[in-house]
């Protein structure tokens, strides 16, 4: 497949020799991570050896020199030919494919280990002994004065081509530039690095202001090492999607002044996503720029997503004439009509973007969950009917006396319970019903209840017990997550020490402390048909629990910094995880793999939500802009921007027609979703190039802005009749 | 712009003087330049790696300020032991010290006694977490309830009435389409015409909701009633209500109007009311006037120099309107003049003109030179000290010459000792020490004696307040002459009195021993009993002008005290409990509600730390009180 047909094309080979290892690793991560789950090893073991990967490559560095030698010498030596390059191309995919081998063949699984050498491409480093050495880094032997000359050249190159393709080619200084730094630094140049660093860290993008910041710190070989920021940087490839016409100017440039220094981190350090058609304007790009590692690569979002909803299940209603207002609650206004005719036809229709009824198990209605739902119908008939001429009332819960330790809020879906996770390690339940909360009696007192009797339920709740709130204590850390499972029985809180736990809200103890993440877990979520819960934290990896499991059922792990947030999509086949390194990632329940990656946000994401059609997720960070996906495409399909600070919470209507944000700023914002998203539905152009046109219509979107006195809004949430709660601390 | 993030990308890093310092105290002496130099680059990163990490932990934490738990935090992440003892939770008061050519930061630690600590009593226990709810919203629109901040902050206001024509702001725009909602109007015709090309400004409406209204009349009625204590209850009300910027063009017309019939009609105490009206607006913290200057400068002037106030000069006290209007035209000055609106010079030119007018009358004339000399030293010593020789001879021949009529005498005497009061400070600040009488009077003509006198006194005055320099805060403390109630026997016929200064030092306010938390019930109680008796209003007024003013305290700072020396609380309480026997019960009460600090009140060591705090809570308390009607009414159509 490396075969040269002609020279003008080869860089198409290029390509394809580019995008076939990829897909390799693609599968090999995923067996590493089935058999993570399936193989029915401990979770220790997995955990190690994700883990060692970077201690490994630290190690790494201290075998620089016989790295050096033994990989790494084909990217250095490659010329302008391209059937150099293409073996040079690799090193990373190489290394992720011998950290498999060597994984499978510890495990003994011969079967693997052969068919994955069968596969092209991956028996040709099969034979070396050790996988640091393949971890090599940057190891140049360029001359380090002439870097600044060669930055410059490309600069002044890319300044004089045409404008239409300048925004384009810029894209390549901050990967260049961080690259071409980081050579400097590894190769001891010190005072050359900074020189370059003083010279162009001016030209990059404002939104790069915190990773140049990292960087500027990093002076040193030695600083190199375990550095989170200089890890990304060197494991994955920083993508950038150029048009075909750009792009060959570029090679053409480079090739014609034997720039090969540059030329080589392009090839070794960059994913260039080549597509047909005309070039972007800097708009457009720089609406999806801003992620630690560039942009998402197309084919990483082309995977089929089954946004659509689950079947309801059906559920006999005590009354008639409520019959209708089982309709309503889906919340699908398009949908009505057919499903008045009759409850047969309801449950035949079946949304064709919607997976399968049981694509992933989902725990067994008990009867208090059909009570329940019941419930929710009845309140959904009485729900207001949002819009822009009909806002929703906000109540505010403000947390008093929390001396700015309110760290989670999280309220019942019913909107009965609300529950605080705080900085002193506590969590915190309020009932804001007269209902009190009540534990459950005592062992021995239990025994003497008629087990019999109708309001058995009733009577096993201790009356002594009844109270406003109830702290748990438990946690040895800051709690930063917190979530209700949707049956109201149980809490879940994730913390700074590492573990999420799960506490009953009958008897108001811990059940269970899964631990896992070794590090600060900083946000945790509950399915929303219960049973499994999300985790994603420090450690840059989220997990998929089951309750009744103490260890995680899938590993989530692609992001290259800390997971601040996870949401998990309404049909609980998915799941959403914003990151530090300023993308989102949608990942699959059933395979573990990740299914889109979003980038566009220039700040780390502080919240997430899903439009209540599971079409749509929108998402906050610390830039102060909302921005809306679609899920389906894959795109970006909105910008709102209004926020002047971090954003940590956003939630739609029940009805999806507004969206609500809250915002460090002290403010409450209401935006029309449904305009925003209806605009764009008609625009095909947009599905079809993966090109983004967002017009900034911020304003008209918004429809209300809200200011507390000072009072940072970090929770959001719409009761079943569509009134907003919103809940904060006051920093007063 | 390149530049400046250059500037801030440039690495920092710790001076090896600060490696050799710390390679010392842990006994390491004779450090290598070398291993200084590779420290220090060294320690500088992995500070400034933990403090990246640290910022994580504040993200997370939802706060804005980095704490000592978020550094304790980044450091677990690394596995390095946190450092222990920084608990503190505001900032950790570094100190700095510097000798023998070093400069050193550090972290004062006090040697704690312990038998103190035991025998201190406990510190009240801290209230627990708890739940308030309010409506920040209700179907679109922001309620105007105390939890809400104002509709329109005061930068916001000041913006729109200096910069009429800049970009509305989204909340304005809000704003406008909300009323436009609540009239019926169509929105999207508003919003529109804000998109268009040329912006104009949003015409906004004033439609008052019927809870304003009935607030307006209430308020109105309470001000100019013949109840001193629904008096000072509306005034605190217009003093601290969040939510009266809506109401503010009619309030200010309602002054403007009432300042115009009563003066022709010579009503003295319907100008006071009026302008304890102003007074309180301004006091305001969320209302800024500029827009409605027009009406109330001219108001108060009129005030100040009107040749008739009441309706027997000779015997009613007038002075003291044209005093406390003067103060409040020197305040409004300070607040809005700006270069464009010139309040301050046009104010100063007015005055001038017409005290320089032979032929301006007594009491005009003494409203001039009150409303120059409040606005502060420079002028005194600009225009009113130079004319101070003609002025004095004015005087002497009014009073030595043959008797006119008793009304000039009187106003005579009065411009007389408001020349002395204002002049005396500002000359003891002037003239070198030894006051000579001879030299005063080649100098100042007439009034040179009484002003050597005044001078003499105002500088053992400044040598008593010098010594006291720790207690510089209690000035604030001393007694200023307010308005008296008393004015209102005035409107009736009561015989001659003359208003008598109640004299209640600021610290009442003070008194709250724990201000911590809005739901506290005790510091507005104390409020509360205070206005209940009549006499006590006028003294309920000052507190909280004094209190509400320290945002912006240019009255307080500028009024010399002179008028009488810092005297016990209890003295003075039952001082004025003599003069008039309603306030009996007043007296009774404070004592017995704030027994802590009316042990220790007359060491207010720091007087001014507790007023904001305490402000704050007295208007939180008395916010909770009144909206009482407002806010039940704002639910009920929910």
């Amino acid at each position: 497949m490396i075969a040269l047909t002609g020279k003008n094309q080869s860089y198409v080979l290029v390509l394809y020799g580019l995008c076939f290892p990829l897909i390799h690793v693609a599968h090999a991560q995923f067996i590493l991570k089935m058999a993570a789950v399936q193989g029915g090893m401990g979770d220790a073991d997995i955990k190690t050896d994700i883990k060692t990967e970077p201690s490994a490559d630290g190690f790494g560095n201290n075998n620089a020199n016989d790295g050096r030698v033994l990989s790494a010498s084909p990217g250095s030596s490659s010329s302008t030919g391209s059937n150099k390059q293409t073996a040079a191309v690799t090193p990373e995919d190489q290394q992720t494919l011998l950290a498999v081998l060597q994984f499978l063949k510890k495990n003994k699984l011969s079967e693997s280990v052969e068919i994955l050498r069968r596969e092209p491409g991956s028996d040709t480093n099969s034979d070396q002994p050790d996988v640091s050495v393949v971890l090599s880094a940057y190891s140049q032997q360029g001359d380090p004065t002439l870097y600044k000359v060669y930055y410059r050249d490309l600069k002044k190159f890319i300044e004089t081509v045409l404008d239409c393709h300048r925004a384009e080619l810029s894209q390549v200084f901050y990967p260049l530039f961080v690259h071409m730094y980081l050579e400097l630094v590894y190769n001891n140049h010190e005072s050359e690095a900074k020189a370059f660093f003083e010279k162009f860290s001016g030209d990059q993008e404002c939104y790069y202001e915190e990773d140049l910041r990292i960087l500027s710190g990093l002076t040193k070989k030695e600083h190199m090492r375990g550095n989170e920021t200089l890890l990304d940087f060197r494991t994955s490839k920083f993508v950038l999607r150029i048009s075909r016409d750009s792009y060959q100017l570029l090679k053409r440039h480079l090739q014609e002044r034997q720039n090969n220094q540059i030329w080589n981190i392009i090839q070794e350090h960059l994913y260039i996503d080549i597509f047909d058609g005309m070039p972007r304007s800097k708009s457009q790009i720089d609406a999806m720029s801003g992620s630690l590692a560039g942009e998402a690569k197309r084919e990483a979002n082309k995977t089929k997503v089954y946004y659509g909803l689950l079947k309801e299940p059906e559920i006999e209603l005590p009354l008639d004439d409520e019959d209708e207002e089982a309709e309503n609650e889906e919340g699908k206004p398009k949908k009505k009509k057919p499903k008045k005719d009759s409850v047969g036809s309801k449950s035949k229709k079946q949304d064709p973007n919607a997976p399968s009824q049981n694509r992933i198990p989902l725990p067994e209605l008990k009867d208090s969950d059909k009570l329940d739902k019941i419930m929710y119908m009845k309140e959904a008939t009485k729900r207001i009917r949002l819009g822009p001429d009909n806002l929703p009332s906000v109540c505010f819960y403000t947390f008093l006396n929390a001396y700015q330790g309110l760290t989670a809020v999280d309220l019942t879906d019913d909107s009965s319970l609300i529950a605080g996770g705080f900085a002193d390690s506590t969590v915190r339940v309020w009932s804001v019903t007269p209902k009190k909360l009540r534990k459950v009696k005592s062992a021995a007192d239990l025994n003497l209840i008629d087990k019999e009797s109708d309001d058995v339920l009733e009577r096993i709740m201790d009356e002594k017990t009844a109270s406003e709130s109830k702290i748990m204590y438990g946690h040895s850390g800051p709690v930063y997550g917190i979530s209700f499972s949707p049956d109201r029985n149980y809490l879940l809180s994730s913390s700074e020490d590492g573990t999420v736990r799960l506490w009953s809200l009958l008897t108001f103890t811990c059940l269970v402390a899964y631990k896992g993440h070794n590090y600060p877990v900083w946000d945790t979520q509950f399915s929303p048909y219960g049973y499994y819960f999300v985790s994603g934290g420090h450690d840059r990896v989220a997990r998929l629990w089951a309750t009744d499991h103490y260890q995680p059922l899938r590993i989530f792990s692609g992001h290259l910094a800390d997971i601040t947030c996870t949401r998990f999509h309404p049909n609980s086949n998915y799941v959403a995880t914003g990151s530090s390194d300023r993308t989102i990632r949608l990942w699959d329940v059933l395979s573990g793999n990740c299914v889109r990656i979003f980038t566009g946000h220039k700040g780390p994401i502080h919240s997430l939500a899903f439009s209540p059609n599971g079409k749509f997720l929108a998402s906050g960070a610390t830039d102060g802009r909302v921005l809306l996906w679609d899920i389906g495409h894959g795109l970006m399909v909105g910008e709102l921007k209004g926020h002047t600070d971090t954003i940590y919470s956003l939630r739609f209507s029940r009805d999806g027609e507004i969206l609500a944000s809250g915002s460090m700023d002290n403010t409450v914002r209401l935006w029309d979703a449904m305009k925003a998203f209806d605009d764009l539905e008609t625009d095909d152009f947009t599905a079809a190039t993966g090109h983004i046109h967002l017009q900034d219509n911020s304003q008209e979107l918004l429809l209300g802005t809200y200011t507390t006195k000072s009072t940072p809004v970090i929770h959001l949430h719409f009761t079943r009749r569509n009134l907003l709660l919103a809940a904060g601390v006051s920093q007063l | 712009m390149a530049e400046e993030r250059r500037q801030k990308h440039c690495s920092v890093v710790l001076p090896t003087e600060s490696m050799k310092a710390m390679a010392e105290s842990v006994g390491v002496g004779q450090l290598q330049e070398d291993s200084c130099v590779a420290l220090s680059e060294e320690v500088s990163y992995r500070i400034k790696e933990i403090a990246q990490d640290a910022l994580k932990f504040m993200h997370h934490g939802k706060r804005r300020k980095l704490t000592t738990s978020d550094i304790d935090n980044a450091l677990k992440l690394k596995n390095v032991e946190p450092l222990y003892g920084f608990q503190s939770q505001e900032f950790i008061p570094f100190r700095f010290a510097s000798g023998g050519g070093r400069e050193l930061h550090f972290y004062e630690e006090k040697e704690a006694d312990l038998s103190d600590i035991i025998n201190t009593p406990l510190p009240r226990v801290p209230l627990d977490v708890s739940l308030k709810a309010h409506w920040l919203s209700i179907e679109g629109m922001q309620p105007a309830i105390p939890e809400n901040p104002p509709p329109a902050t005061k930068e916001q206001q000041k913006a729109e009435s200096t910069e009429p024509l800049k970009v509305v702001k989204p909340g304005q725009e809000e704003e406008g389409t909300i009323q436009g909602k609540s009239q019926g109007t169509t929105t999207p015709d508003g919003k529109g015409k804000e998109k268009g090309l040329i912006r104009l400004k949003p015409r906004s409406t004033h439609e008052l909701s019927v809870e304003q209204q009935l607030y307006y009349k209430e308020i109105t009625e309470a001000c100019v009633g013949s109840c001193e204590a629904k008096r000072a209850e509306a005034l605190q009300s217009i003093a601290t209500d969040p939510g009266l910027y809506q109401m503010l063009p009619r309030f200010s017309t309602f002054i403007s109007e009432g300042v115009r019939v009563n003066v022709v009609q010579n009503n003295l105490a319907l100008l006071i009311y009026l302008m304890r009206m102003v007074k309180a607006l301004m006091d305001n913290p969320t209302l800024y006037l500029e827009k409605y200057l027009h009406e109330l400068i001219p108001a108060v002037v009129t005030c100040i120099v009107s040749k008739q106030l009441c309706l027997r000069p000779d015997v009613d006290n007038h002075w003291a309107l044209r005093d406390f209007a003067a103060r409040l035209m020197a305040q409004s000055c300070k607040t809005f003049s700006t270069t464009t609106n010139n309040i301050q010079s046009r104010i100063t030119k007015t005055f001038t003109k017409s005290w320089l007018d032979d032929k301006t009358q007594w009491t005009t004339r003494y409203g001039c030179i009150a409303g120059l000399a409040e606005l502060g030293s420079d002028v005194i010593k600009t225009l009113i000290i130079p004319r101070l020789a003609v002025e004095g001879a004015r005087i002497k021949a009014v009073m030595e010459g043959p008797v006119v009529s008793n009304i000039d005498k009187i106003g005579a005497e009065h411009v007389q000792s408001l020349l002395l009061k204002h002049c005396a400070s500002v000359i003891a600040k002037l003239r070198p020490q030894p006051d000579n009488v001879d030299q005063y009077r080649t100098d100042y003509g007439y009034l040179g004696p009484m002003l050597c006198s005044h001078v003499m006194k105002a500088r053992t005055q400044a040598a008593l307040q010098a010594q006291q320099v720790n207690r510089t805060t209690l000035t604030i403390t001393q007694p200023r002459p307010t308005l008296s109630v008393s004015q209102s026997g005035l409107s009736g016929s009561s015989g001659p009195r003359t208003p008598s200064i109640i004299k209640v030092p600021s610290s009442l306010t003070l008194m709250s021993p724990r201000p911590g938390t809005p739901s506290q019930p005790s510091p507005p109680a104390t409020k509360y009993i205070v206005m209940a008796t009549s006499a006590g209003a006028a003294s309920t007024q000052q507190v909280i002008t004094l209190s509400s003013s320290q945002s912006a305290s240019p009255v307080t700072s500028t009024v010399p005290s002179a008028t009488s020396t810092l005297q016990p609380l209890v003295k003075l309480e039952s001082g004025s409990g003599a003069g008039l026997t309603a306030s009996r019960p007043l007296q009774k009460y404070i004592v017995v509600s704030l027994p802590s600090s009316a042990s220790s009140s007359l060491e207010t060591k720091s007087s001014v730390l507790p007023t904001s705090i305490s402000s704050s809570s007295l208007d939180g308390g008395m916010k909770l009180e009144r909206s009482e009607s407002p806010g039940a009414s704002t639910q009920s159509p929910h």
